[in-house]
């Protein structure tokens, strides 16, 4: 079975998790499974390329910096880590409302690597080995371990899969095409034979980076330059403001033009995207700039961010430029773009094909329904980005461990975390491309907000042993001062002598009435700190309780109408169907609902209605089942 | 994004068999059916009263604020009930016309219209109704859930479809340029401004308001549908109203202080309230044989929303018969080919040319043949079967009006959130809401259809 008849295998530990990958999602599984307690182990193709960021050097945004924020509230890495390494700090939507801020980092690549190999090699329980995982052990249908190259024999109580983009992984430029992980590093080619010999569906996905430019060779005055804040930001709740950094370092946007679209254009032939090389299902928010030229042929002009990798290096990223043109074409167009006129490339940039596993094959604790004990995560389940990929990643280490101490799983809802919406999705809908999480994913994007990642999940943290005891102390104590000021500002009465000329300043309608200090706040000229003139504190409150108190009260109406869908939503998933329900033995449902259910195996009543095929009858059908209780109806031998 | 959670919301019906009857109930089913009753009722807070009590007060229209019928409302809550959740039942005077207005309010406030039997398996699934009876439970929510959906969808006139569609792509786009711009904020995509988004809620609200005008079913059954029975004098106008007024159906207000002359008569044609435009002019031409009949019936004509216009098909079409179809030709209308049991004159080829065979009944007043068709073809211009192409779009059903209602509510809420000052993603909140009323309407929610249309309209990168 092995590679290589001339490698022996060996014995070469017993743990309780093993996470194969160190990529963003596997770092984060494997801090977890071993913070839990768990003797963990964590090997990678290339130790080199632990934390790297093979494409963008950012994290956040929409979205995703709420999902950094929810990993950091569930006692996650991924904020810390780059709240000590980030270059510029930006917080995004300012001016919309509070459900869509997000807080975006660039990071200087090497050292995010760094930091973070270096928090992997101090934790206890966790060994970190360079090896390439060839294929499981798995026994009964149970994964019991995996074998590397070098014929070294890893036993586990669970196994988490953390593979990446390198799963037969092919790099194309032009007509160039060769084997290969992403950066050049190794592919894995035997992982995922071994997966389809167990039983996977796998399919090959797309995605691509730009080329990277010596910051030397850029005429900087010819861009637009994008400064960070200097508001202090962070993404972890546990960074102080103390440590935000002064000396940052900015982007710089620039655009493409018409003769750039007229050299792309007239090498499309040679353009892998659309001669046919490429076979795998790209992006659609991700697409290379050929086919944004293609598909919206009337623009003009494309923006363009010129972003640095990091302090001690020249290369700049040209963000929004992701192509797999010949290199020679690549030059041609960079050196259309102003300010690129004489850039000089030092990699170029390229597309890169990969085998991803069919995520419906996982249940909500990211394990494989196909091999138990097995879990799955990050851009082998088919997302794209870090903070997608790190988001699975923690779930899928807190999984694992729970598996190995035979504990019950954990799983978030869509009303708890982003984190819940993008799991639900996968492994409800499955994705027919890189997935990425976008806020329009959520429903309840006004609950699932940056500012309260910690109220909603440090609970959960705690419970879970990843969120240390005086943490959890501090993280109540600011809970409470938020309802002390909540409840202070709703029984506080402000009289229109007391405000009147403040507002007549402002150009803002009088009052007639004494109001209560919360309903003053609702409106929309008046904030938590204008509040505090006519009503302070005797000691002022940190900016992120005023924050809280401020939209808490500001939106409430909006709140309480999400709320109430919640609610609903709630009893709905609160109605567990039973596992492996033989659907063919349920008369009465539909044959496509059928033939859907049989495939997700959803685990709750709303997560049946939420399988496209599935109608409000099947599920009425199936409730009747489901309260019934009539399990007999369970598949035989399951 | 379009959550199909069926199982909990406050649903509603009307519960007593159509038709009149002393009185008619309104049953309401859910966590929030007491609230929603509340909305409504002008008397005790409902609320607040205890459980299996039955509470004296009014139905208030909360648009108007005009009482819509005098009524009892018996509260019951979880868990002693019939569906084991809280229930109220409010009894309206008996008739069709009021009941259907309560109802409507009802689910304008928030209920949604019940499915078939939905009220007994919500009985059963909280464990009510007798676990043997599941199976018979089941093939009751195939059959039911599946031909209601079907009917649901099935009635929706083409137009009113296209109209619904047409408005909610209106919506789309706006939701997809309010999430571009929160998904991709450095991006040179238009911004989407409270003015560009109160523009499009306006746009859409008016719209809306105008399907609920047009088409508001509530209107036609609270004033009767305007009738008016044309014809020339002795084709059989009297006949025909008087087969209408008998059986029972007919309502005969006297108004006090009036003459006979502004006497209104109400049939009830299988649910569908005919107000009869002018019967004292019928009778009167029927009485002299004069020439006034069409001066009259041109009066009587505009006044109606229906024309039951009356031939005689023994004798060949005059001069007044083809005025006749040519003053009714935009209306909606039914063509009584009367006196089948006499040899027929009429010549049909040029009858065919001057009127659509689909409005074409055939009766005769003296053998009392035809008139179950009429009746029937009554039935399906008023509830949608068979609509008239050249008519208005025309929203036909309860459900329809409800979810419109509701759409129309979170309309409002998008205007009141900007006046407000609300940002911009929380204003979406209620648009998105309105997006997925309408959708409910047609039948329509596919959850990716937001996601897909952010990247069709927009060039985004990253």
């Amino acid at each position: 079975m092995t590679a290589d008849p001339k490698v022996r295998e060996y014995e070469a530990g017993t743990y309780d998790v093993v996470v194969v990958g160190a990529g963003h999602a596997g770092c984060e599984a494997a801090l977890a499974a071993a913070r839990m307690g768990q003797k963990t182990l964590l090997i990678t193709i290339s130790l080199e390329m632990l934390a790297f960021m093979p494409c963008n050097p950012s994290v956040g945004g929409p979205a995703k910096g709420v999902v950094v924020r929810e990993i950091d509230a569930l006692g996650g890495e991924m904020g810390r880590n780059i709240d000590k390494t980030y270059v510029q700090m930006r917080m995004l939507n300012t001016g919309k409302g509070p459900a869509v801020r997000a807080l975006r980092a660039q990071a200087d690549k090497a050292a995010y690597h760094r930091s973070m190999k270096d928090t992997i090699e101090k934790e206890d329980n966790l060994d970190l080995r360079q090896g390439l995982v060839e294929r499981l052990l798995v026994e009964d249908g149970t994964c019991v371990g995996v074998v590397a190259a070098t014929g070294a024999r890893y036993r586990a109580k669970s196994v988490v899969l953390t593979a990446g983009t390198s799963s037969r992984g092919k790099i194309i430029i032009g007509e160039l095409m060769y084997s290969s992980g992403p950066n050049n590093s190794l592919p894995s080619i035997k992982l995922s034979e071994d997966l389809e010999r167990q039983g996977f569906k796998l399919r090959r996905f797309k995605t691509g980076t730009p080329p990277r430019v010596d910051g030397n060779s850029i005429d900087f005055s010819q861009t637009e330059e994008q400064p960070g804040d200097t508001t202090p930001h962070a993404f972890s709740y546990e960074t102080p403001d103390s440590v935000y950094l002064k000396d940052q370092m900015s982007c710089w946007m620039t655009y493409t033009n018409e003769t750039t679209h007229t050299i792309i254009r007239a090498n499309l032939d040679r353009a892998p995207m659309f001669s046919g090389v490429i076979k795998g299902v790209g992006p659609r928010y991700c697409p290379s700039i050929e086919d944004k030229v293609v598909r919206f042929a009337d623009k003009p002009r494309h923006q363009l961010f010129l972003e640095p990798e990091g302090r001690d290096t020249e290369e700049y990223y040209v963000g929004d430029f992701s192509t797999s043109m010949p290199e020679e074409i690549q030059l041609k167009m960079l050196h259309s773009v102003a300010g690129l006129q004489h850039a000089e490339l030092m990699r170029p940039g390229y597309a890169i094909e990969y085998d991803v596993i069919e995520p419906w094959q996982l249940t909500a604790t990211m394990e494989t329904k196909i091999v138990k004990n097995l879990f799955t995560a990050g851009q082998m389940n088919g997302t794209s980005g870090y903070e997608e990929a790190a988001g699975q990643g923690i779930m899928a280490g807190i999984n694992a461990a729970l598996r190995a101490q035979n504990k019950p799983g954990f799983t978030l809802k869509r009303s708890d975390a982003y984190i819940g919406v993008m799991i639900d999705d996968l492994v409800t809908k499955g994705t027919n491309e890189p997935y990425r999480l976008l806020t329009s994913r959520a429903e309840y994007r006004l609950i699932l907000r940056h500012d309260n990642a910690d109220l909603r999940l440090t609970e959960m943290g705690h419970e879970l042993g990843l969120i240390s005891d005086a943490r959890y102390a501090k993280f109540q104590a600011k809970k409470a001062a938020i309802e002390d000021e909540i409840k202070r500002l709703e029984t506080t009465r402000l009289k229109p002598s007391q405000v009147n000329d403040w507002l007549a300043s402002i150009n803002a309608a009088p009052l007639k009435d004494g109001v209560l200090a919360s309903d003053f706040l609702r409106r929309p000229e008046v904030s938590y700190q204008d509040l505090m003139q006519f009503i302070p504190r005797e000691m002022p409150l940190d900016h992120y309780v005023n924050e809280e108190v401020e939209i808490s009260l500001k939106y409430a109406g909006y709140i309480e109408k999400e709320k109430q869908s919640i609610a609903k939503l709630e009893r709905m998933e609160a109605k567990k169907i039973p596992d492996r329900i033989d659907y063919s033995a349920i008369n009465g449902l539909a044959t496509e609902a059928r033939q859907k259910l049989t495939k997700i195996q959803p685990q709750t009543l709303a997560q049946a209605s939420r399988i496209s095929g599935v109608n409000p009858a099947d599920v009425a059908i199936l409730s009747v089942y489901v309260e019934q209780g009539r399990i007999a109806k369970v598949a035989p031998g399951a | 994004m379009a959550q199909t959670v069926t199982e909990y919301d406050t649903i509603a019906a009307i519960s007593t068999p159509p038709g009149e009857g002393a009185i008619s109930i309104v049953r309401l089913s859910g966590e929030t059916a007491v609230q929603t009753a509340n909305k409504l009722f002008k008397g005790k807070d409902l609320t607040k009263v205890a459980t299996n009590t039955i509470n004296y007060g009014h139905i208030i229209d909360p648009d108007s604020g005009e009482v819509v019928d005098e009524v009892m409302a018996s509260v019951m809550r979880a868990p002693h009930t019939y569906t084991c959740e809280d229930i109220v039942e409010i009894n309206c005077h008996g008739g069709i016309v009021g009941t259907n207005r309560v109802l409507q309010l009802v689910l304008g406030a928030g209920a949604r219209m019940a499915e078939p039997g939905e009220f007994t398996k919500r009985a059963f699934l909280n464990g009510r109704v007798d676990l043997t009876e599941a199976e018979s439970v089941m093939d009751l929510i195939r059959a039911k859930t599946d031909r209601a959906m079907q009917v649901a969808v099935d009635q929706l006139d083409g137009d009113l479809r296209k109209l619904i569609t047409n408005l909610r792509q209106e919506i789309l786009e706006v939701l997809a340029q309010v999430e571009v711009n929160i998904d991709y904020p450095e991006y040179d995509t238009d911004e989407m401004t409270t003015k560009m988004l109160r523009e499009k809620a306006e746009l859409v609200l008016g719209r809306v308001d105008e399907l609920l005008q047009t088409a508001n079913q509530g209107k036609v059954l609270r004033d009767g549908l305007a009738t008016a029975i044309v014809g020339r004098p002795n084709v059989g106008k009297s006949s025909l109203l008087n087969h209408m007024l008998q059986e029972d159906k007919a309502i005969v207000t006297d108004v006090p202080g009036t003459t006979r002359d502004v006497l209104e008569e109400y049939v009830n044609v299988r649910g569908v309230p005919l107000k009869l435009v002018d019967t004292a002019g019928i009778r009167k031409t029927e009485d002299k044989v004069e020439k006034i009949g069409v001066e009259r019936s041109r009066k009587a004509i505009t006044q109606a929303d229906l024309v039951l216009l009356v031939l005689d098909a023994s004798q060949p079409l005059t001069a007044e018969d083809r005025e006749l179809i040519t003053l009714t030709k935009d209306k909606k209308r039914i063509v009584v080919l009367n006196k089948q049991d006499l040899p027929q004159q009429l010549d049909m080829a040029e009858l065919a040319d001057l009127v659509p065979e689909t409005q074409l009944i055939r009766t005769s007043m003296l053998e009392v043949s035809g008139m179950d068709a009429l009746d029937k073809q009554i039935k399906n211009l008023f509830f949608g079967g068979i609509e008239n192409s050249q008519s208005t779009v025309m929203v036909t059903n309860a459900r329809q009006s409800g979810m419109l209602r509701q759409a129309k509510a979170s309309l409002k809420s998008v205007l009141s959130g900007i006046d407000a000052g609300m940002p911009i993603d929380l204003v979406q909140i209620d648009m998105t809401a309105a997006w997925d009323k309408l959708g409910e309407i047609t039948g329509d929610a596919a959850p990716d259809e937001l996601i897909t249309q952010l990247f069709s309209q927009f060039c985004l990168g990253k």
